[in-house]
């Protein structure tokens, strides 16, 4: 979140759109109750009526797949009726850019943007990939962009935004969502209100929006409302991820994704041997000096990395020689190793608290993938689907040579350590009671692999050894032979804040060796300073643990609670918050100041984004968006892989023929597991097919987690959701002749699962450009381990949804994909 | 202690459940084997070991395209209540000072009195035991300063606890702000509940919950009114007899009056 949870209690308009957090978000909705006693107005569009549309004062039904022709018709909407917040977007944002005239939009360029390279077919472009060269900036002379504050230039991003959104008009929008023109005039006409200087407007979003083919495009539409509006850095207002998980946030932060290190740093790549070619390629320059360029310090926190990682045993420069590369041009993410797996290239797997059997999409190659491993480990609180693959349904053990490993490890409130939420919050928490039996903390098991690891190194030899045998290991009290004791927290925690590794003067202040790193303003590129993650330096300093705080006081008046555990960076609560004050540091909202400037140089309030004097006092001052070279924040976003403005394109498998935007149908730049010599044979997909004339989408409920892997062994919690169930509307239950409670079979091109119907009034028919269209939902936690493993029965979400990801991040379209459903499911 | 009123806003509630496994957990009761059968209500009802439930509706409606109703159903610890009036073990059905009436299943002779004596049908009979269970709105917690366990657990504010006063002001202001079919259901009969709503529809809309609950007159007349009357009559006639013994003395045959009809 650009926010925090309780700042939604800010909120003036607060819009749910794929999420329905009332029911899996259930505490974020003691703040947007108070919201709403305040006076806000919450709206819920979703292709279900939810728990949250419940609660709603406006609720929209939307076919799954579509946000972005909803959302592109509400900038319409804002840009024509001008209820942009006009300072904002001409000060703030790059609206004001030119952009270079080569530049196409899909309505003149048969669905696509400017340069892309391609198969065409006549579904359109498809195995595609864009030469972005033309989505840049015209230069001045100082290569500073040329801009227009008047937004009036025709090669303006306003004006092309402006062009590209003219053709999403309600009319289009309401034929490709299903959504009646009556409502989409009401919701934009409600969320837009928030353009007004005091009024803030935020988003719940979770995996309705990010699980599709076009998913980062979806959230970067509703950045550009958020922009357009004003809504960025202010209270109540920001793009709000709800994660999905309570320490995902954590995970992310903490780069457990393989393209990504701690600190959203990259990933080096083969093709940069040296840490200066690395800094080099990812150290932005910027080029107008009111810019802050934050990212330009990127020197300093990867040699900080370097120096956690292998301290002083090796030079940096060394340190990063042993750092592991990734292969140019190739993507190593989840769907991929799956495919891999399924081709017989991996031998070994950790499923280290993952249930991949139950959470992979196309759940039975990812099955049949693990049938081809030589051993997997599986560390988990219980026994699953994926550590008993071989035993599972359809499965023939004796054909399957896997060894399986179980380790037991700790469930959080066994050990101690800090979880960080969707707020960015850093909350420490202590262990509760021992672990059961065998059971042992992740970091504990972990430190147990490196010694082994490093001990088979240095005895037998073998391929890359430093990597493993040069790392540092200072997580607890050391033994005497220099092997730590027990795996400390609080070590790690030190570690990643970091230390300053010899005597150094910062601003006239000496710091001594081996104390901890106030701040990463401190942070040094020549290896003098560590840190294991510089957005989380200044959480564990010689202050002590920042993250271990419980201070309930308030003085902001606005939720902040800055003395309530820390969040990064620099426990700023609200990111962007110098976008909250005009040119002079007075807020645009004063009832709900974020930062105000006092003059005789200081801010009050939140950290401010930075403590340069307000716009107005010229070259001293920075732009607002401190991450962004030109310091603007972009409504024109070239970083993405298809495209810098939001377009609508149909899910891989969609109801309809044709796109009703353009003769694009689905996405071109993405991976397509489905075509020849991609994917495999178990990559199937069946689009606009009668034998699968359903739209199909899934999501949670308040009762179960994931996979239900710790939830389906609780008795109470499994009271409540039993099983698998099916949600359809009383039209589809007619036409199928499916009464309330029947069990029947959702099926798709890749698996069939089978459920309980809930005939119900919250799904109803849509009605897509003339066609009706009837939509389907299914929850995923279930799986045949849990209450009934003699029954072998196949529940998991998974078994039908499609192995096809976004192109910017590889997440799978499980939100919007084709199945039918049937009579009469036994097991 | 101060009498209390539990609040349950159901235009806040959002069906997390949260007060049900809250339940649960602190009186140590143990789950039900459900199924689903076409809804998120599970278990389907009240029962000895589910003492609240979350009831779910759905409406069809005009403007909204429709509504769902979510509905937190337990005992509304009446002050005129019909359990209590009607149970035979003393003892066994309880009023505590927060106004809370509180089932001693331990005591319950397994009559069943008290399920037909209640307007709203809420104490459950347990086969195995042979016993009555119902909620006895956490009289353990509130008696040590604590809030009811499913108050607690609730993340929206839905369910409150507090004096009665403080609770039913609160009640009345939240249907007047919320307009429309707004209102409060549960001052107005049984002498007034302990357990109040605050109810976004009519309450006939809702599935289960009766218009305007009242003990069973025939429960008055016999507690209130035959009852007293057939104590008075048993103790009468006893006393009555007692006295006439103190008066009159016992009957004793009399010799002078010419004796036995069958001498000769």
């Amino acid at each position: 979140m650009t926010n925090h949870w309780i700042d939604l209690r800010n909120s003036d308009c607060i819009l749910v759109m794929g999420s329905n957090a009332a029911a899996n978000h259930p505490i974020s909705f003691k703040w947007v109750t108070k919201a709403m006693e305040k006076g806000a107005t919450l709206v819920s569009v979703d292709p279900r009526f939810t728990q949250t549309s419940a609660k709603a004062d406006i609720y929209a039904p939307l076919r799954s797949g579509t946000d972005i022709a909803f959302l592109s018709g509400m900038i319409k909407y804002i840009l024509e009726n001008e209820l942009y917040f006009k300072e904002y977007t001409a000060e703030y944002t790059n609206a004001s850019f030119l952009v270079n005239p080569g530049f196409k939009l899909p309505g003149d360029n048969e669905g696509v943007f400017s340069g892309l390279k391609g198969t065409k077919t006549d579904e359109g472009m498809i195995n595609a990939k864009y030469d972005k060269s033309t989505w840049s900036f015209q230069k001045n002379a100082d290569g500073t962009p040329k801009k227009d504050k008047t937004l009036k230039d025709p090669n303006c991003v306003f004006q092309l935004l402006k062009k590209h959104v003219s053709r999403y008009t309600p009319e289009k929008v309401s034929a490709i969502t299903g959504t009646p023109v009556d409502k989409l005039d009401k919701i934009y006409k409600v969320y837009a209100a928030t353009g007004q200087s005091n009024k803030a407007g935020t988003i719940m979003y979770a995996m309705g929006w990010t699980q599709h083919t076009t998913g980062v495009q979806n959230i970067r539409t509703m950045a550009i409302i958020q922009l357009l509006l004003g809504n960025m850095g202010v209270a109540g207002g920001g793009v709000n991820a709800l994660r999905g998980e309570s320490n995902v946030q954590g995970s992310t932060d903490h780069c457990l994704l393989f393209h990504i290190l701690p600190g959203y740093l990259k990933t080096p790549k083969a093709s940069q041997p040296t840490l200066k070619a690395y800094n080099d390629k990812y150290t932005p320059k910027a080029t107008d000096p009111m810019s802050a360029n934050w990212w330009g310090n990127y020197p300093k926190y990867s040699a900080s990395l370097m120096r956690a990682h292998y301290g002083m045993n090796t030079s940096i420069e060394e340190a990063y020689t042993h750092t592991p590369k990734l292969d140019d041009g190739v993507n190593y993410s989840w769907l991929n190793i799956f495919d891999k797996m399924y081709k017989g290239n991996f031998s070994g797997f950790f499923a280290w608290g993952m249930n991949p059997a139950c959470s992979g999409a196309n759940a039975n190659k990812v099955r049949e993938s693990m049938t081809k491993l030589k051993w997997m480990v599986n560390v988990n609180i219980f026994d699953n689907e994926t550590g008993s693959f071989w035993k599972g349904p359809g499965m023939n053990p004796k054909e399957i040579d896997t060894e399986v490993f179980m380790l037991p490890c700790a469930a959080s409130m066994e050990k101690e350590g800090s979880i960080t939420n969707s707020g960015r919050w850093m909350q420490w928490r202590y262990k509760a009671t021992n672990p059961p039996g065998q059971a042992r903390p992740d970091g504990d098991i972990i430190t147990a692999l490196y010694y082994k690891i490093k001990e088979l190194y240095e005895e037998e030899g073998g391929k890359y050894p430093e990597a493993i045998t040069k790392l540092t290991w200072n997580y607890g009290l050391k033994m005497p032979n220099g092997k730590i004791k027990h795996f400390d927290t609080h070590e790690v925690a030190k570690e990643i804040n970091g230390y300053f590794l010899k005597d150094t003067t910062v601003k006239g202040k000496l710091y001594k060796k081996g104390t901890l790193v106030p701040s990463f303003a401190y942070l040094q590129a020549d290896g003098s300073t560590s840190s294991g993650n510089w957005l989380y330096c200044n959480s564990y300093t010689e202050k002590g643990n920042m993250a271990a705080r419980r201070g309930k006081s308030d003085p902001s008046g606005i939720g902040l609670y800055a003395n309530w555990s820390w969040c990064w960076p620099v426990n700023r609560r609200i990111l962007y918050n110098r976008a909250s004050v005009d040119k002079n540091g007075a807020p645009w909202a004063p009832e709900k100041p974020v930062i105000w400037w006092t003059g005789a140089t200081k801010w009050k309030g939140d950290v401010p984004d930075g403590g340069w004097a307000p716009l107005s006092a010229g070259s001293s001052s920075k732009y607002p968006f401190i991450m962004k070279p030109e310091g603007h924040a972009h409504i024109f976003g070239p970083g993405r892989a298809d495209g810098p403005f939001p377009e609508h394109y149909e899910p891989l498998e969609c109801p309809v023929e044709n796109n009703l935007m353009s003769p694009q149908l689905v996405n071109p730049v993405i991976k397509r597991f489905d075509l020849k010599d991609i994917g495999s044979d178990m990559d199937k997909r069946a689009s606009c097919d009668p034998k699968y004339p359903l739209v199909c989408t899934t999501y949670r409920v308040s009762e179960h987690w994931q996979t239900g892997v710790m939830t389906r062994w609780q008795p109470w919690l499994l009271e409540l959701q039993p099983e698998m169930f099916v949600e359809m509307s009383r039209e589809l239950a007619k036409n199928k002749g499916i009464n309330n409670g029947d069990k029947v079979k959702v099926r798709s091109a890749r698996g069939e699962v089978v459920a309980v119907a809930i005939v119900t009034g919250r799904f109803k028919p849509f009605n897509i450009n003339g066609t009706t269209v009837h939509e389907v939902g299914i929850p995923w936690h279930y799986g045949w381990r849990f209450p009934n493993p003699q029954k072998m029965e196949m529940r998991s979400a998974n078994l039908v949804t499609p192995n096809i990801g976004d192109p910017n991040t590889m997440i799978p379209e499980t939100k919007a994909f084709m199945v039918d459903v049937v009579k009469g499911g036994t097991k | 202690m101060n009498e209390k009123i539990m609040l349950v806003d159901l235009s806040k509630c959002t069906a997390c459940r949260s007060c049900q496994v809250a339940c649960k957990s602190w009186n140590g009761l143990p789950a039900e084997i459900t199924q689903n059968r076409g809804s998120f209500q599970n278990p389907p009802d009240l029962s000895p070991t589910t003492y609240t439930l979350i009831r779910f509706q759905e409406l069809d409606d005009k403007e909204n395209s429709m509504k769902w109703l979510f509905r937190n159903d337990k005992c509304f610890h009446c002050e005129d209540a019909g359990c209590m009036k009607v149970c035979p073990v003393p003892g066994c059905i309880t009023r505590k000072p927060s106004g809370a009436i509180v089932l001693d299943s331990t005591k319950c002779i397994g009559c069943k009195y008290c399920y037909h004596a209640c307007p709203f049908s809420i104490p459950r009979f347990d086969e195995a035991s042979e016993k009555m269970y119902k909620c006895h709105m956490c009289h353990d917690r509130v008696e040590e300063g604590m809030i009811p366990a499913c108050a607690k657990a609730c993340p929206t504010g839905a369910i409150e606890f507090g004096d009665k006063a403080i609770m039913l002001k609160k009640a009345h202001a939240r249907a007047k702000v919320l307009g429309g079919n707004a209102n409060v259901y549960g001052d107005q009969f049984v002498g007034g509940t302990h357990v109040v709503y605050v109810l976004t529809e009519k309450p006939a809309t809702y599935d289960g919950l009766p218009e305007k609950p009242k003990v069973s007159a025939a429960i008055g007349l016999w507690k209130d009114v035959l009852k007293p009357l057939s104590m008075i009559s048993i103790l009468g006639g006893i006393g009555a007899s007692f006295a006439y013994y103190l008066i009159k003395g016992p009957k004793r045959p009399k010799f002078d009056e010419g004796g036995d009809s069958n001498e000769e």
